[in-house]
């Protein structure tokens, strides 16, 4: 069988970083090649390469045996390659149709947009692929999962066929992924070729033919997903043996120290997004939220934390009502806020380290003296935090913004975890982060929880919630389907609790 | 950490600030390069009128050398003040451009944009005359501290509406600071000719009293005056306020990232008012010093777009206290020498305006003068190590 597509010796040097060292990678025609890596591995910078965004050093790339040269996306897809993106490059307010021919306008009578040509070339496509796919509807109204085949059929469109997914997973519910999986099987049918980016184990040896492990920018092995296991795969990703399963003991739950009651929350654009949400979290006991993302979720921790004004109900912390209380009110009675989006609520990128590990606690002692920030117990606190949870960095003056995802999510947990608290809410806390980190993070969580903690975890990935959680409530469109023990429910029920139909109901139909 | 590791991180903070001060310096002389092409085409020697620039700014090294000569022979002062008094000279210029530059910078650094300084430097000097005129019998050790005080009050004042309008209706404060321009303008014009008319002529306040001037250095003509270390210290206050004090700490970090600010506990909103009125107090500072220290009366016009060159060199200074001050300087012995430049070698004084621009432009667009002095590798290295230095 033929490589249709190959990559020989590509090196690519960052000042400082080897992103990418003499890397071999092959694609056989008609095969599903996985390529896996924590993050830092240079599985990006190589498919940047690939797609003519980035310049390698050294190295060649043959497509179909013959080598070529891309100098930018239009000659990737000139030679038949074509990417989706992990973040959708899709408009909004416009149609699948006018999304698909974006850039590559057809004109009719000279001048007026020719749509018809084009959604009718979709709607083949898509039944060809089995994509269910409306031409005409448009992208704000379509689920996540829509949306990712229109990503898929714009590629397509372009007479892709060798096909690199990004992490095409991450957004995805289980029952969506399962239909992205039957339509990439779809595809190979038809004779396309697939490069799958992606972090998570199971997923890989569900669906690859050839799995290639990228670690510190070389590769580390190809292996076949039937001589592979989870554990060996990710301890090539890591470079050490790696504990996949949180070990823990039952959780010997107190009282409650978090009381929500019947919570309506407004998000920014003043859609009414939480609906009546009442749920408790008592001490020693990890709560776990699952669902999709965007059902409400962020904004009940905004609320929570203070960061949104909540419309009605009521918050009650350690039997104290939170009603209009203040991010720092709320923090000061000892909540402890991992965010969802690191970098925007979480850190000061463009702040030393030793400034971040204060960022909630500067103004009191022993970092500040009334108004006078004192340096000296700054340092040592930071000296202290980096040592105790792992952090790997030069020095506590680099930037924040230098580290990688998974060391500043250690920042973070160091800071949150280092005052004392009473409830810890940890939102989406692995997202982006690579199996060591997700390893260490977990350990940490279930730590506080020993200690006492009350949590509440927010995550859209259910083997975070699963792994960690004592009970798991299910979020859908702003309400809580159901609360459920951990030990009493399986992934299908959940998954279908996240899409919305009660079990009860899928079995009746 | 070993005490190796933070020498070298001193050292890697050393070889950062020097990178960050090359392309200012580079800017500034691919400015004075792309001026003197300009001198030539436009006919002129650039050798003669950059001569002319330099003595205007800094004196005559031939006139120093001679005065102080004849000051050591003889005792005799007025050679050797004759051969200081541009350099002096060009200290008085920079003085207001500190204070104004300080305003913008510490706006830059809360995320503010400050484009009122123009106007607070007025209404500062407006309130400044009117108490070193109309109160009387005061001794100077009180009468000069309230005349500086209702300066920076009156330009905290008009630096705070903006701020609260923007804190309380999110109400942008770029276009609220050019209408309170506005306001103050046209606020002077009806004060100059009325309330604050003096009795002569002309649209202008009476002098201020000598108790509230602040006391000259050397005899007149030199108009050097304390002025100038007040602002010196302004500075330092500012940069001790920015870096070493929680309320600084707050103010950057909502200028990095008001999100996280918030999340971390700090009131976002609270920070911008506070930050406007000390900026607005700081431009206030730079008319009081303008009226107190050089002029003593205030006119029409009074301001001469000190608050909108304190933006260009608050870029220059990368919103740092001590870059602000650097810049001032520079600005300074531009304008101060260009008059004599004009006057010297008949080049117009509108080429420092040529020079001043390119300048600001190279400082917006870093890259021109990395790519124009082939600084490739400096830039990668720059960006990890300095991210945030900034505005």
């Amino acid at each position: 069988m033929t490589n249709v597509l190959e990559l020989r010796g590509i090196t690519k040097r960052f000042p400082g970083v080897l992103a990418n060292d003499k890397v071999d990678i092959s694609l056989r025609e008609g095969k599903i090649l996985a390529l896996l890596g924590e993050n830092g591995a240079g599985k990006s910078t190589l498919m940047n390469i690939l797609y003519g965004l980035y310049k390698p050093d050294e190295g060649q790339i043959f497509v179909r045996e013959k080598e070529v040269n891309i100098e930018g996306p239009n000659d990737a897809i000139a030679q038949g390659i074509g990417m989706v993106h992990q973040h959708f490059m899709l408009v909004p307010v416009m149609t699948v149709t006018e999304n698909v021919m974006l850039g590559i306008e057809p004109v009719k009578n000279g001048f007026f947009l020719d749509r018809e040509t084009v959604s009718k070339r979709i709607k083949e496509i898509s039944d060809q692929y089995g994509l269910e796919v409306d031409p005409h509807a448009y992208i704000k109204d379509l689920p996540v999962g829509i949306q990712q085949r229109v990503e898929i059929i714009k590629v397509l469109y372009r007479a892709a066929d060798i096909l690199i997914l990004d992490e095409p997973t991450a957004v995805l519910t289980p029952q969506e992924v399962e239909g992205l999986f039957k339509i990439i099987k779809t595809l190979i049918a038809a004779g396309k070729s697939i490069i799958f980016i992606t972090h998570k184990l199971k997923e890989v040896l569900a669906i690859a033919d050839d799995i290639t492990v990228l670690r510190l920018g070389t590769v580390v092995g190809s292996i076949k997903p039937e001589d592979a296991t989870s554990e060996a795969l990710a301890s090539m990703m890591v470079g050490r043996d790696v504990n996949l399963t949180v070990e823990k003991t039952p959780a010997k739950p107190a009282e409650t120290v978090l009381e929500v009651e019947d919570l309506y929350v407004r998000n920014e654009r003043q859609h009414l997004t939480v609906q009546g949400v009442s749920f408790n979290v008592r001490k020693g006991e990890v709560l776990g939220v699952a669902g999709v993302q965007g059902n409400g979720q962020t904004e009940l921790v905004y609320a929570l934390t203070g960061l949104l004004p909540f419309e009605s109900g009521a918050i009650r912390l350690l039997d104290e009502s939170i009603h209009r209380a203040a991010p720092r009110d709320i923090l000061e009675r000892g909540v402890a806020h991992i965010p969802e989006d690191r970098q925007r609520h979480g850190l000061i990128l463009s702040f030393p380290i030793h400034d971040n590990l204060m960022l909630c606690t500067y103004y009191k002692r022993p970092f500040a003296k009334g108004i006078s920030l004192q340096p000296q117990p700054i340092f040592n606190n930071a000296e202290e935090l980096v040592k105790e949870f792992d952090v790997r960095t030069p020095s506590v003056y680099v930037n924040a913004g230098t580290l990688s995802g998974g060391n500043q999510q250690k920042v973070i947990v160091a800071r949150e975890f280092s005052r004392p608290i009473e409830l810890l809410i940890a939102s989406q806390p692995t997202r982006g982060l690579d199996v060591g980190s997700i390893e260490y993070i977990h350990q940490q969580i279930v730590k506080k929880r020993d200690a006492g903690t009350g949590v509440l975890l927010v995550s859209s990935e259910l083997d975070e919630i699963l792994a960690l959680s004592d009970r798991i409530a299910v979020m859908y469109k702003g309400k809580i389907m159901d609360i459920l023990d951990a030990d009493k429910t399986s992934k299908e029920q959940l998954g279908l609790l996240m899409a919305g139909v009660h079990p009860a109901e899928a079995s009746k139909n | 950490m070993s005490n190796t590791t933070a020498l070298e991180t001193k050292e890697k903070k050393r070889s950062a600030l020097r990178s960050e001060l090359l392309v200012p310096a580079l800017a500034v002389l691919s400015g004075l390069i792309l001026g003197a092409i300009v001198i030539l085409v436009s006919g002129e020697n650039p050798l003669l009128a950059y001569g002319a620039l330099f003595k205007g700014s800094f004196g005559n090294p031939l006139d120093l050398i001679g005065g102080l000569q004849t000051y050591f022979s003889t005792g005799e002062t007025r050679a050797l003040l004759r051969a200081i008094y541009p350099f002096t000279e060009s200290l008085v210029t920079a003085t207001p451009y500190i204070f104004a530059g300080l305003s913008v910078a510490l706006g830059f650094r809360c995320g503010l944009f400050n484009i009122g300084a123009e106007g607070q430097f007025f209404i500062g000097a407006l309130c400044s005359a009117f108490v070193g005129y109309s109160i009387q019998g005061l001794p100077m050790i009180v009468h000069l501290p309230l005349a500086i005080l209702a300066g920076a009050l009156g330009g905290a004042l008009w630096g705070m509406v903006p701020g609260y309008l923007k804190a309380r209706f999110g109400a942008h404060e770029v276009v609220n600071t050019i209408m309170m321009n506005w306001i103050a303008f046209r606020l002077s014009d009806w004060l100059l000719n009325g309330p604050m008319k003096s009795s002569g002529f002309r649209p202008v306040t009476p002098n201020v009293l000598a108790t509230a001037e602040l006391p000259r250095i050397f005899p007149d003509p030199l108009r050097f005056n304390l002025g100038f270390f007040i602002a010196l210290l302004a500075a330092y206050a500012v940069y001790w306020f920015l870096f070493k004090t929680t309320l600084g700490f707050e103010i950057r970090s909502v200028g990095a990232n008001p999100d996280a600010a918030r999340y971390a506990g700090m009131s976002v909103i609270r920070n911008f008012v506070l930050v406007m009125a000390l900026a607005g107090g700081l431009a206030g500072m730079a008319g009081t010093a303008q009226v107190l220290g050089v002029d003593h009366w205030v006119g029409q016009g009074f301001s001469a777009g000190y608050g909108f060159d304190a933006i260009a060199l608050a870029l220059l200074g990368k919103s740092h206290p001590f870059g602000v001050v650097l810049s001032a300087l520079l600005f300074g012995f531009l304008r101060s020498g260009a008059t004599n430049m004009q006057s010297m070698a008949r080049i117009p004084i509108d080429i420092i305006s040529i020079i001043q621009g390119m300048v600001i432009i190279f400082i917006a667009a870093p890259d021109i003068i990395r790519w124009l002095y082939r600084m490739r590798e400096v830039k990668k290295e720059e960006t990890v190590l300095t991210r945030g230095w900034g505005s």
